[in-house]
């Protein structure tokens, strides 16, 4: 694998703060390949959730370009953001992941809903992927009827049940205990390696960090560091 | 992607039911509304429709033709053919389209009694065909109704009989002009006393058969005013220019050229229940829209949430319009209910007789019925719907128009 998946350059992302105009992004230039697992660090307010907004096209930067599946996103409309999101991204957040009115298994195929998929596929699906991320008898429970990590699992299981090229991920094992967290991992590499899905993650857990083939450091808006941790991956 | 119907239903309906006490608050006063709405315009309608059934029925009819002059002037001078002597006219009057018709001599008059002296209207009728067409004949509470056009016998209203200090069965003298303009006099014994709800109606009009009137008067074949009713009283337009048609030279005037006081009630009417929906609708629609900006507020992240998932601003939007129709849909349910529930009760009218002798000069009767009409409830109804749906818009668009990050920034940080 080696077309690339996210690409940026020069990307700035200015904040007003009143008269003060904050840098939360300096001039990034990066290129992501498909089927890579790419985690970002760095402390708070380095910029890693800001990047993520920025590839995601849940925000535009300041200037620069970047380039999602191949498509110019930082001009496009918002709806066809949402269709470029639909198609090819998915989203683990760090918290308030679910909708609160459905069941897990109905948040589950929320995206396969909006996608058009056949209601019998897109329950088969959703009850076997909740299956495979131990959920099983739980497709029914409303979030608020499941834990923290039960939740956070039932937002990897959205994410990756429509098999989309992307996935970006937010401190996804923040809320979690370290045996579930390190099930999640498991479960999102399995996904990077068996099925080439691309996944960035914003963390800073040392253990999510270590699962990551490259790692990128963000401090003040830049990348400082940029490391290859396994040979296998770009 | 278009977003399947049957997924915003569902998450719109779930929605509705998070905040249970917010929603019922709000189904409640959209409920009251309607009810409002409906209720208060049955009861002004009953009125208007009894002013004007009054009126219709005090001897008007939808239509009437008379001779030239005679409206201004109504004297035995002027007096038009009667149906029998004009063919087409009469074919007219046998037609469906009209319900019901009488000719009559309509003069001036003096009363006397051994008591006392009145001006009244003298009308002489054909008492079979005033039945369904003129209060008269469903008004006798006292005595009997005229047999024929031939009945010897006067019918007095109530009130009269009290002036005049008289009874049933006593004689009475009628005093008029002939054609020749000649005093023409003749004694009545009183057959029958009629009650109305309006006192002026009793006070003015004095009915004999109309062969007797015409004996009375030494008139020739000829009648005041014939007088016929047609299906619908507001729509008499077309009927009245067919009657026009073959009535020759007499004019012919509709109700409402004879009454346009009622017209203009009628008219005045229509214009009043639209601002009164408009008026309650209003006050609801700062209900509906603060309760709908208060979820889309509570919901912000839920709705950065499902922006970030890939549905469309236009999807958001629908969603929320989904909301707000369906709140719509159960209020109207309850409010049709709740007015149907409560103007069963009340079908067979409300005695306001407490206040009935101070709106007699309003024409009003002491029962007020209330009158449900479909056209006013589906324009309550479609009022509440298309301006609620409007008055959606406004929270709704917010919604779409939020900014993933914005909302999304609340979960991430």
């Amino acid at each position: 694998m080696n077309s690339t998946a996210v690409s940026c350059r020069k990307v700035n992302k200015i904040f007003a703060q009143g008269e003060l105009a904050v840098h939360a992004l300096t001039s990034i230039d990066l290129d992501i390949a498909s089927g890579g697992f790419v985690c970002l660090s760095g402390p708070s307010g380095s910029g890693k959730t800001t990047l993520l907004n920025m590839i995601g096209g849940l925000d535009r930067p300041t200037d620069g370009e970047i380039t999602v599946a191949g498509q110019r996103i930082d001009r496009m409309s918002m709806s066809d953001l949402a269709e470029l999101r639909l198609q090819h991204i998915g989203f683990v957040f760090q918290a308030y992941n679910l909708i609160p009115v459905l069941s897990a298994r109905e948040n589950v195929e929320f995206v396969m809903q909006l996608q058009g998929v056949p209601s019998s596929e897109r329950r088969d699906r959703a009850m076997a992927i909740l299956a495979e991320v131990g959920l099983q008898g739980m497709e029914d429970r409303r979030p608020g009827e499941l834990s923290g990590g039960q939740q956070q699992r039932v937002a990897v299981a959205r994410a990756i049940v429509s098999k989309p090229a992307l996935i970006l991920a937010d401190e996804p094992t923040a809320n979690l205990d370290s045996v579930t967290a390190e099930k999640l991992m498991q479960l999102m590499r399995d996904l990077n390696s068996q099925i080439g899905t691309t996944f960035v993650i914003s963390t800073h857990d040392k253990l999510m960090m270590s699962y990551a083939k490259r790692l990128l450091k963000l401090h003040d808006g830049r990348i400082i560091d940029d490391i290859i941790q396994d040979d296998r991956q770009e | 992607m278009k977003t399947p119907f049957s997924m915003l239903v569902t998450v719109a309906w779930r929605n509705l039911w998070r905040n249970h006490r917010r929603s019922l608050i709000m189904l409640a006063a959209i409920a009251i509304g309607l009810w409002g709405m409906i209720w208060m315009t049955a009861l002004m309608r009953g009125m208007v429709d009894q002013m004007i059934d009054d009126a219709i029925s005090t001897l008007s009819g939808h239509i009437q033709i008379h001779a030239p002059g005679y409206l201004d002037d109504p004297s035995v001078e002027h007096t038009i053919a009667a149906v029998a002597d004009n063919p087409e006219l009469d074919k007219l009057l046998h037609s469906p389209e009209v319900t019901a018709w009488s000719q009559r001599i309509r003069v001036p008059a003096v009363i006397r009694s051994e008591r006392d002296v009145y001006g009244i209207t003298l009308v002489g009728i054909d008492p079979q065909r005033e039945r369904g067409l003129s209060f008269i004949a469903d008004s006798v509470v006292s005595g009997h109704y005229l047999e024929s056009v031939n009945d010897q016998h006067v019918l007095l209203g109530r009130k009269l009989v009290e002036q005049l200090e008289t009874k049933l069965g006593r004689r009475i003298v009628i005093l008029s002009q002939d054609p020749d303009n000649n005093i023409a006099e003749r004694g009545f014994r009183i057959g029958g006393i009629y009650d109305t709800d309006l006192q002026a109606t009793e006070t003015t009009y004095v009915f004999a058969g109309i062969e007797t009137v015409r004996r009375m008067l030494k008139m020739g074949s000829g009648v005041s005013e014939i007088s016929l009713l047609g299906h619908d009283y507001r729509n008499v337009d077309g009927l009245a220019a067919e009657v026009r048609a073959v009535a020759g030279t007499a004019e012919t005037s509709t109700w409402l050229q004879l009454d346009p006081y009622m017209a203009s009630m009628l008219d005045v009417m229509d214009g009043f229940i639209i601002v009164w929906f408009c008026i309650i609708f209003l006050a609801l629609s700062f209900g509906l829209i603060n309760t709908l900006l208060m979820a889309v507020f509570e919901r912000t992240r839920e709705i950065g949430l499902i922006q970030a998932l890939g549905m469309p601003p236009g999807n958001i939007l629908l969603m929320v319009l989904v909301e707000s129709s369906i709140m719509l849909l159960i209020g109207l349910l309850a409010g049709n209910l709740l007015s149907w529930l409560t103007l069963l009760p009340i079908r067979d009218g409300i005695d306001i007789s407490a206040v009935a002798q101070g709106l007699e000069w309003a024409g009003m009767s002491s029962i007020l019925l209330p009158a449900v009409k479909t056209s006013d409830v589906l324009l309550a109804n479609g009022i509440v719907l298309v301006l609620g749906v409007l008055a959606s818009l406004f929270p709704a668009w917010r919604a779409s128009r939020k900014v993933p990050v914005e909302a999304i920034t609340r979960i991430w940080q």
